[in-house]
């Protein structure tokens, strides 16, 4: 390890979260320091630019109670990092890798890098394995595949929470050995009530001592809160890859971090891009979702779950819009169902996986899932659009088809997307094809007259 | 070699005094880990320093190192069938995550036999050998444009590495300049041409909804706009797989790791139809995922256009899919407010639209030095925010572009791919490419393509009055227009990328369809003007192969479109003397 460095009496100016030091100390970009003022606080902090005679330091947690006279800073001498080892699992850390859960400290094996250096495409294996949820509207329209991100777009007061935690305990691989399975839950600007319940819910579970819980709640720092994802996803990385585990990791709420990084971005004077977040949002989003992923030679693989709140339902919000441009899909879920009773409520029109198509079909999960999908799609669809028809002309107005359609689209919801407890994908697909058994098979073009006849004779 | 010390850092750029000379858009070596940079402005006796890759620990006082050489990359024929970082260099054989600073591994061998002798005169881009690559495909040995003079030595067949020199030449001035298989080119500057050539034929996408509505020419350049989740990066795949290029330039900027792994794992299992070969052995991937450092983003777009020049010079025809602008004009953004610049439109800097036309004008059809024809056809993905195509990157890219597809949303959550929009997307060049398609056993193209185009308008506006009075309340024509329109859009737009028989259509293929839906649309015209009723037409035995038979039917079965076209004449001869009779029969009642 390299020396460590100390600056004292150095604080030049103090503003927001960026403190501007005399160069007493020869320090690269990007290094780690730790601020302790008279409050005898620790804060981290990085060296976010320097020049010959100033060095500009963001503290990444607040700057409140500092005084430029008593500023002690402590260079590290390499970029922020997690000490790690294992046993890991079953503690709750605070959003900067800091055990809360009054144990004793987690042994450290080797101190990684929170950032993590971007994965060479190369060594990347593309996920195929489908791990099945229990959720129709996901197992079987929007199958999520090992080492996929898929987040969960939904709304303030929609029941993501219940979704994420009952896939964190009922996803299975329903072929093959299930292996050594982890959860990573990353909680950032969480309200104590949210923190709370999944902690019940995967105590219930008995999934509580294979997570480790890393919380940053809705009362910490906002600028505490940029970091809590990379501590835990540094975590996720290190039980993947190197303990060989199969690691989901559940970011919530990806919104609160979007706001704490718009935020920090305007107290240090930087141009703001869109509904005032800055232009690199992008980039930064891709720098947490992009740590998904299996890679060659690993044993784990590391599945993201992030759940977001779309402010106002708004979908093409610039945190959803750039999120859904990053990770390979999106759950939606829509306030309509959820008033109308359907649970989960899935909305799957704009929902998407993007890996579907790698992880279903005959070497996955059946011959002629991807074809059932697509014709679910087409119809439900259809059934949507003959909704708006039938808002203006009534029911009676439509013709028998559309009628038809429009009982499709009701069983669709109510039978297909809404479910009481957890069906395996057999189940799942039975289900689709009962309900494909009320249209015309001359329009079933998505299936072909062997998948008709072998499921839909009756 | 001129040097500078670093004066201020902060993020990827740097300024660092000096006493030497550097020139704009010089490439440099920063720091001990020579990471790479270019200069990008120069005031007195201070540069400012764009860094392609991951600053961590640099300080002040850092060496910064000049090149002399402006920003550049080595083509050559080795590149092929491989995967490169957003500076070209080679991305396998390194360790699993990707170090700042890294360097390629070992240059590869080439077979290369001469053909030219010492003493002969050659041009630059001239032809001075063959150069063979492990794969077995031959290319030409070319000396660099922008060299030109008497072969001083040359090397005999055998095998050398890409980099060695196989020739000397002595130019006009009398200097002496070494000639590998591969050359240095920088990626700003176009490669030179004889003279550019106009647009004549087009380039086969293997996609009906693009060949037959919108096509794009050989040599030409078309836009994919198209919010998150409409098929951008599908259609982008499809079209590098089937589209009927000789080389692909696959870039993908700033998009997903996992993408890239499945092209990568993909590729080498398929084979290219044409030439019966693996398909990667057509392709080189360029990829700058989302993660890795944003200047190199900037820079990968003009790697892999330089790239496609390269092979254009060749004399051969390639395809460059960029996925996506948006990323790379994004990333402009973001180096240029750490410039300082002043933002234009959206944030963007003033200078977005002139650095889009510089790219897409690089698209051409040329004769090259060599004097034979190659060309490059560019289609660029586009993601605008929140889907809106008003956004500057969409609106600016519209008026460089001659084949816009815009994809849309809805088709795309209908799972109706590919999600392009048919009103929306145009091209410029169709009524150029008829005589081509004549040649091509479509003779009816021009035709029909005007029908189905129209009978798409129309479709939009009668959905629209259907959705106020109802379906069934417009007349038995209209009605008979939408069942046409959703012929169109099911049996020929709509194409599953992911089934065997319908990943690609040839344009045999796509000549028989297409003449099918219009036999259809005559003969239910035909129909109902004797009175058959429009709702009679959905019953017809011979829909349901009609709308399968993209998937069912390959390239090379073509008998089997005729025995659906016999079965649909025969339905509707039975359907409408009887149905005629029967109802004026009813009339005379």
């Amino acid at each position: 390890m390299k020396p460590r460095l100390i600056a004292e009496g150095a604080a030049r100016r103090l503003e927001g979260p960026l403190l501007f030091l005399r160069r007493t100390v020869e320090a690269g970009l990007n290094e780690a320091v730790e601020v302790r003022g008279a409050d005898g606080r620790t804060r981290l902090g990085r060296v976010a630019a320097a020049d010959r005679e100033t060095l500009i330091i963001e503290v990444l947690e607040s700057t409140a109670g500092l005084a430029l006279g008593d500023v002690v800073v402590r260079f590290v001498g390499e970029p922020l990092g997690f000490p790690l080892g294992p046993g890991i699992l079953g503690r709750v850390f605070d959003g900067v890798g800091r055990v809360i859960d009054g144990g004793p400290p987690v042994p450290a094996r080797e101190t990684y890098p929170i950032e993590g250096l971007p994965w060479n495409p190369v060594a990347r294996k593309p996920p195929r394995d489908f791990i099945e949820t229990g959720l129709t509207a996901i197992d079987l329209m929007n199958s999520l595949v090992r080492g996929q991100k898929l987040p969960i777009f939904s709304g303030g007061g929609l029941p993501h929470d219940r979704m994420a935690a009952d896939i964190a305990t009922n996803a299975r691989l329903p072929r093959g050995a299930a292996g050594d399975f982890a959860i990573v839950f990353a909680g950032m600007g969480l309200p104590h009530d949210s923190a709370e319940f999944f902690r019940r819910r995967l105590e219930q579970g008995g999934a509580l001592e294979r997570t480790a819980l890393f919380l940053n709640l809705a009362a910490d720092s906002s600028t505490q809160r940029l970091l809590t994802p990379r501590y835990a996803l540094t975590a996720a990385e290190y039980l993947a890859f190197v303990e060989g585990k199969h690691v989901l990791a559940i970011l919530t709420d990806m919104t609160n971090y979007c706001e704490a990084l718009r935020e920090v971005s305007s107290s240090k004077g930087e141009i703001p891009s869109r509904k005032g977040f800055p232009g690199y949002l992008y980039s930064d989003l891709a720098t947490l979702y992009e740590r998904a992923g299996c890679v060659r030679g690993a044993r784990g693989t590391l599945t993201q779950l992030s759940i977001l709140t779309m402010p106002s339902d708004d979908i093409t919000h610039p945190i959803p819009d750039l999120t859904g441009y990053i990770t390979e899909g999106q759950i939606v879920l829509s306030r309509d169902l959820d008033r109308r009773g359907v649970s989960p409520p899935v909305n799957v029109l704009p929902s998407l996986s993007r890996l579907m198509k790698d992880g279903t079909g005959a070497k996955f999960t059946h011959k002629d899932h991807p074809a059932l999908a697509s014709q679910l799609y087409s119809a439900y669809a259809r059934a949507v659009q003959t909704r708006v028809l039938a808002a203006v002309v009534g029911e009676d107005g439509l013709a028998e088809a559309d009628r038809r359609y429009l009982a499709f689209g009701e069983g669709f919801e109510r039978n297909l997307v809404s479910q009481e407890s957890a069906r395996s994908l057999s189940e799942s697909m039975a289900a689709g094809w009962q309900l494909l058994k009320g249209l015309p098979h001359a329009e079933l073009t998505r299936l072909s007259d062997e998948q008709i006849a072998a499921h839909l004779a009756s | 070699m001129s040097v500078a010390h670093v004066r201020w850092i902060s993020g990827p750029v740097l300024r660092a005094g000096t006493l030497d000379s550097f020139f704009l858009r010089e490439s440099v070596r920063v720091g001990p880990g020579a990471l790479l940079g270019e200069v990008v402005r120069i005031d007195g006796d201070e540069i400012t320093v764009q860094v392609y890759e991951d600053t961590t620990g640099l300080r002040p006082g850092t060496e910064v190192e000049g090149t002399g050489t402006p920003l550049a990359v080595r083509v050559g024929p080795a590149l092929l069938g491989r995967i490169f970082d957003g500076l070209l260099r080679p991305l396998t054989g390194l360790a699993d995550r990707v170090q700042p600073g890294f360097r390629g591994i070992a240059p590869a061998r080439l077979a290369f036999a001469p053909e030219r002798a010492a003493g002969d005169a050659v041009d630059g881009g001239g032809k001075i050998g063959r150069a063979t690559t492990e794969a077995g495909r031959e290319f030409a040995c070319l000396v660099p444009p922008d060299l030109s003079g008497e072969i001083v030595s040359i090397r005999e067949a055998g095998e050398y590495a890409e980099d060695e020199a196989v020739a000397v030449l002595r130019d006009a001035a009398g200097a002496e300049h070494e000639v590998a298989m591969s050359h240095p080119w920088p990626v700003r500057v176009p490669r030179p041409v004889r003279r550019r050539l106009p647009v004549r034929e087009p380039l086969v996408t293997g996609q009906r909804v693009l060949d037959a509505l919108f096509p794009v020419a050989l040599g030409g350049k078309a836009a994919i706009p198209g919010g998150f989740g409409t098929g951008k990066t599908v259609l982008l795949e499809a079209l590098a797989k089937g589209c009927a290029a000789d080389v692909i330039v696959y870039l993908g900027c700033g998009e997903r790791g996992n993408e890239m792994a499945g092209v990568l794992e993909e590729f080498p299992e398929l084979v290219d139809p044409r030439t019966g070969r693996k398909l990667m052995e057509r392709t080189v991937i360029i990829a700058n995922t989302s993660n890795m450092p944003v200047a190199a983003r900037e820079a990968s777009i003009y790697s892999a256009i330089t790239v496609a020049e390269y092979f254009r010079d060749q004399g051969l025809h390639v395809a460059l899919m960029a996925d996506s602008t948006s990323r790379w004009a994004e990333a402009l953004r973001e180096v240029s407010g750490r410039f300082g610049e002043l933002p234009g439109e959206g944030g963007y800097p003033a200078y977005l639209s002139s650095r889009l036309a510089e790219f897409y004008e690089r698209a051409a059809l040329v004769e090259t030095l060599a004097g034979e024809t190659g060309s490059v056809t560019v289609m660029g993905a586009i993601s605008p925010p929140s889907g809106d195509f008003s956004e500057p990157v969409t609106s600016h890219t519209k008026r460089y572009v001659r084949a816009f597809w815009a994809l849309d949303v809805k088709r795309a959550q209908a799972r109706f791919y590919p999600a392009v929009h048919p009103l929306q997307s145009y091209s410029e060049d169709a009524a150029t490419f008829a005589p081509w398609w004549n040649e091509h056993g479509n003779t009816r193209w021009l035709e029909l393509r005007r029908r189905f185009l129209t009978l798409l308008d129309e479709q939009s506006r009668l959905e629209r009055m259907a959705r106020i009075i109802g379906k069934d309340a417009l007349p038995a024509r209209q009605q008979l227009t939408l069942a046409c329109a959703d012929l169109v859009g099911e049996a020929f737009l709509r194409q599953n990328a992911f089934a065997p028989k319908d990943r690609v259509a040839g344009p045999a293929k796509q000549a028989a369809m297409m003449g099918l839906v219009g036999r259809f649309m005559d003969l239910a015209a035909k129909a109902v003007a004797a009175g058959v009723a429009p709702d009679r037409l959905a019953n017809l035995e011979c829909l349901r192969p009609l709308l399968r038979m993209g998937e069912e039917i390959g390239d090379d079965e073509t008998e089997k479109f005729e025995a659906i076209g016999a079965a649909l004449e025969a339905e509707f001869h039975a359907l409408v003397p009887a149905e005629g009779k029967r109802d004026e029969a009813a009339a005379h009642r």
